[in-house]
């Protein structure tokens, strides 16, 4: 090897790019030796124009320290994850099916409860979960599609074989930084392309607008779609105003929006508008303050009597977060089960509940060896790693788990696989992860690959952007060409 | 189109537009300084007084600074963040609008005032204004002139552009009367005669504030007086920074709004502004001089600041 992958050592982690014994893995040959013939000097002048293309599109988040508000960029690394063809189609097929099931559970659970009465899960867990909406039983939803957006977090072990670290049924974000992830690529290295068959990725605003024309209620052939956001200070606008302006429908606040008789209208110049759809990017708790958050100013009055009523459609539907518990999650693999009479093609990472006594014993003795998850938060919040957390952490952990046993789960250290990074003119590895965006319209559809985030920390575990992570652009090889 | 979206569109757009007016403003005063200083020995004060005066912002400057000088009000009306009509003001206004709207407006657009906005908040911004005033000011201008050029070219002539013309417009008449008015807080040194060459001095000044000398030049030759300086910028039909030409753009961006004929009005806002087309197609230089200059000017201002009003209640705040 040359260049700056000469001393890159992977350190007995799982190595998306190397093997155990350092040799490159075949669907990363072209692109090291593409990479090893480039110098520092031309390497470092292709990052900082693609720093620069994110700066100049304000595609950026506001980090603020006393009054000034400073924009900064996400990280993004240079070096591609890659996977080929095979294994991205065993990935899309166990994302397939995952949401399959878990959209018959949402609907079972808002209306027969049969896995309840047939005894796989306790009626105890849904009903506590904390976004589960009991006032919606009974109500049926268009095409009984709840999540119509589905972000399932993929990580791999020291084996390689991809686990489902969580579901992300409400609001998942990062798509924009997908696809602009790509456009950044494109930008800097065009050659690269012409040389790899790398999967396109750039069809999925079209596909996100398919689906919502499709879930438009009774069947209306022309909707009007919108886009709700919270605003320009929310920290994911720049990706709502990316995929409204993709799609070619208006993004909305909600003071753009008023309920008459139980209809939804935007305020336009030429009067009221009447809206079908509207892609939610924000929680349910704030859609209505009427029915949830008093306090909120966010939300349309009236928005959720008019969703009751069938005059207008939300994406994803209200309720979805049950399946966002990280004790639902549990039980995924046993509704694939229940609902398809299928085995689970993506395995659940080994979970343990507190809830159940025996469970709760091995976490309470072994919190210094687990990772830690309250049920109910993202974002890599209310999360510990056990070998990583101080005494006093561990202690606040018992605490809380032996007060609300419900409200936790526990799950081994998993040392996720690793990825080349560039870090000042050389290579060193960082752990990865994956989120792909699953569409569930007429079809189910799975833009070619994800987002990779990067914990840009050495040995650091969290990828989240909010915990400093980064991200790197994904490519899935045409199966038509093996490798590259 | 959204209401919301329409208004931020007008607002963006004047925002735009007024940070232009002020890099114009400020590039030929420097200019005007560097003559009068030469000739004169004028105080500082004296002569950058009636900056503020024309960009109504004494007030706020004297809360600041008390005593006037020239490095003081450049930095003021070019960088001051508290001052929300200052340069840096005005474009991070815009900006923040065209964040609310950019599935309205062009990614190039976008761009282009997103470079703007991060080069004004630079080191490098500070270094260019210390290195060359004028030409940071020509620079700027450069760069507002950019952001009108890919609009036109970029972005789809539907209803956000209009009301993009329409702020655009709107806020370009209201910053040519108040250019032209600059000449009346400018006091004459006594000795110095109406017509003398101070005087006539200043009056290229106003003109070259509005990028009008060449096109007043065609037309006058060298004759540069008050009279016909003043017709030029208010009443010329076709030079694109008159005030009846801005007028006339605005009033047919409020026509192909609503879709009703010129000669027409369905709703308040083309009606005030279509009476100020017709008044400032029918006036004559001899009347406006008849009842004073700078009284025409500001009776102009406060229509046309009626005109935005109305534009506001019938398109953006009618809920």
């Amino acid at each position: 090897m040359k260049g700056f992958f000469g001393k890159y050592e992977t350190e007995g982690f799982f190595d998306e790019m190397f093997d155990a014994d350092g040799n490159v893995r075949t669907h990363y040959s072209k692109i090291l030796e593409r990479f090893a013939g480039m110098d520092r000097a031309s390497f470092e002048s292709k990052r900082t124009l693609a720093e620069k293309t994110y700066l100049n599109q304000g595609i950026t988040f506001t980090v603020y320290s006393g009054d000034e508000g400073t924009e900064r960029i996400m990280p993004f690394d240079l070096i591609p994850r890659i996977i080929p063809a095979q294994e991205w189609q065993h990935i899309e097929r166990g994302l397939e099916q995952r949401l399959r099931a878990l959209n018959l559970f949402l609907h079972d659970i808002y209306h027969d409860q049969r896995i309840v009465k047939e005894g796989v899960m306790p009626m105890e867990i849904v009903r506590t979960a904390k976004h589960y909406r009991p006032e919606l039983v009974g109500f049926d939803v268009p095409h009984d599609i709840y999540i119509h957006i589905c972000g399932s977090d993929l990580i791999r072990g020291d084996d390689g074989n991809y686990m489902v670290l969580e579901d992300n049924g409400r609001s998942p974000s990062g798509v924009s930084y997908l696809l602009e992830n790509r456009q950044a690529m494109k930008r800097v290295f065009p050659q690269l392309f012409s040389r790899h068959a790398v999967r396109p990725v750039d069809i999925y605003p079209q596909a996100l607008l398919e689906v919502l024309r499709y879930v438009a209620p009774q069947g209306n052939p022309d909707p009007t779609v919108v886009l709700l956001t919270p605003g320009i200070y929310n920290s994911a606008y720049f990706e709502h105003s990316f995929l409204a302006r993709s799609m070619g429908i208006e993004i909305v606040v909600s003071q753009d929006l008023v309920v008459n008789d139980a209809c939804v209208y935007m305020k336009t110049t030429k009067g009221l508008q009447k809206v079908d759809v509207i892609y939610r990017r924000i929680d349910d708790d704030f859609l209505d303050p009427t029915v949830f958050r008093k306090d909120s100013v966010l939300g349309v009055p009236g928005l959720v009597d008019a969703y009751r009523e069938g005059n207008v459609n939300l994406c994803n539907a209200l309720g979805t977060g049950v399946a966002d518990d990280k004790v639902t999650y549990y039980y995924v693999p046993a509704m694939i089960k229940f609902y398809l009479g299928e085995d689970p093609i993506l395995p659940n990472v080994e979970t343990f509940l507190s809830a159940v006594d025996s469970d709760r014993k091995f976490i309470l003795e072994n919190l210094e060896n687990l990772v830690v998850k309250a049920a109910n938060e993202s974002g890599g919040y209310g999360m510990m790693i056990g070998p990583k957390a101080t005494r006093e952490e561990i202690e606040k952990f018992r605490a809380a788990i032996i007060a609300d046993p419900r409200g936790y789960i526990a799950q081994p250290v998993i040392s996720l696989s690793r990825s080349p990074c560039y870090f000042d003119g050389k290579l060193e590895g960082r752990h990865i992860d994956l989120r792909p965006y699953i569409l569930m319209g007429e079809k189910t559809t799975i833009v070619p690959g994800g987002l990779t985030r990067v914990a840009m920390r050495k040995g650091s575990l969290v990828v989240n952007s909010s915990q400093g992570g980064g991200s790197k652009d994904t490519w899935v090889l045409d199966e038509t060409e093996g490798k590259c | 189109m959204l209401s919301r979206v329409a208004d931020s569109c007008f607002w963006l757009s004047r925002y735009i537009e007024r940070a232009e007016s002020s890099a114009r403003i400020l590039d030929v005063n420097i200019q005007l300084v560097l003559d009068s200083e030469m000739q004169n020995g004028n105080a500082d004060s004296d002569l950058w007084k009636p900056i503020l005066s024309t960009l109504e912002e004494q007030e706020l400057f004297q809360n600041q600074h008390g005593k006037l000088n020239g490095d003081d009000v450049m930095e003021f009306v070019t960088f001051e963040k508290a001052n929300p009509n200052s340069i840096l003001s005005s474009v991070t206004f815009a900006r923040e609008n065209a964040r609310t709207v950019r599935e309205q407006i062009s990614s190039e657009m976008w761009e282009q005032l997103n470079r703007l906005y991060l080069h004004l908040q630079s080191p490098a911004a500070r270094a260019a204004f210390r290195e060359s005033p004028i030409g940071f000011y020509r620079s700027l201008v450069d760069s507002f002139h950019s952001f009108q050029g890919i609009t036109d070219a970029t972005m789809t002539h539907g209803e956000g552009w209009q009301f993009l013309q329409a702020g655009k417009y709107l806020e370009r008449a209201d910053s040519t009367s108040r250019v032209l008015d600059f000449k009346y807080h400018v006091l004459l040194p006594s000795g110095e005669r109406v017509g003398g060459d101070l005087d006539i001095t200043q009056w290229m000044a106003v003109l070259r504030s509005c990028s009008a000398m060449e096109a007043y030049l065609k037309l006058f030759h060298d004759r540069v007086t008050s009279w016909e300086v003043a017709g030029f910028l208010i009443l010329h039909d076709n030079f694109p920074r008159s005030i009846r030409f801005c007028v006339g753009a605005l009033d047919q961006a409020l026509h192909s709004i609503s879709g009703s004929g010129r000669g027409h009005f369905s709703n308040e806002a083309e009606r005030l502004s279509g009476m100020l087309r017709s008044s400032l197609d029918f006036t004559t230089v001899d009347s406006i001089f008849q009842s004073g200059l700078h009284q025409y000017l500001d009776q102009t201002q406060t229509r046309i600041a009626e005109v935005s009003r109305a534009l506001a209640e019938t398109y953006c705040r009618w809920l």
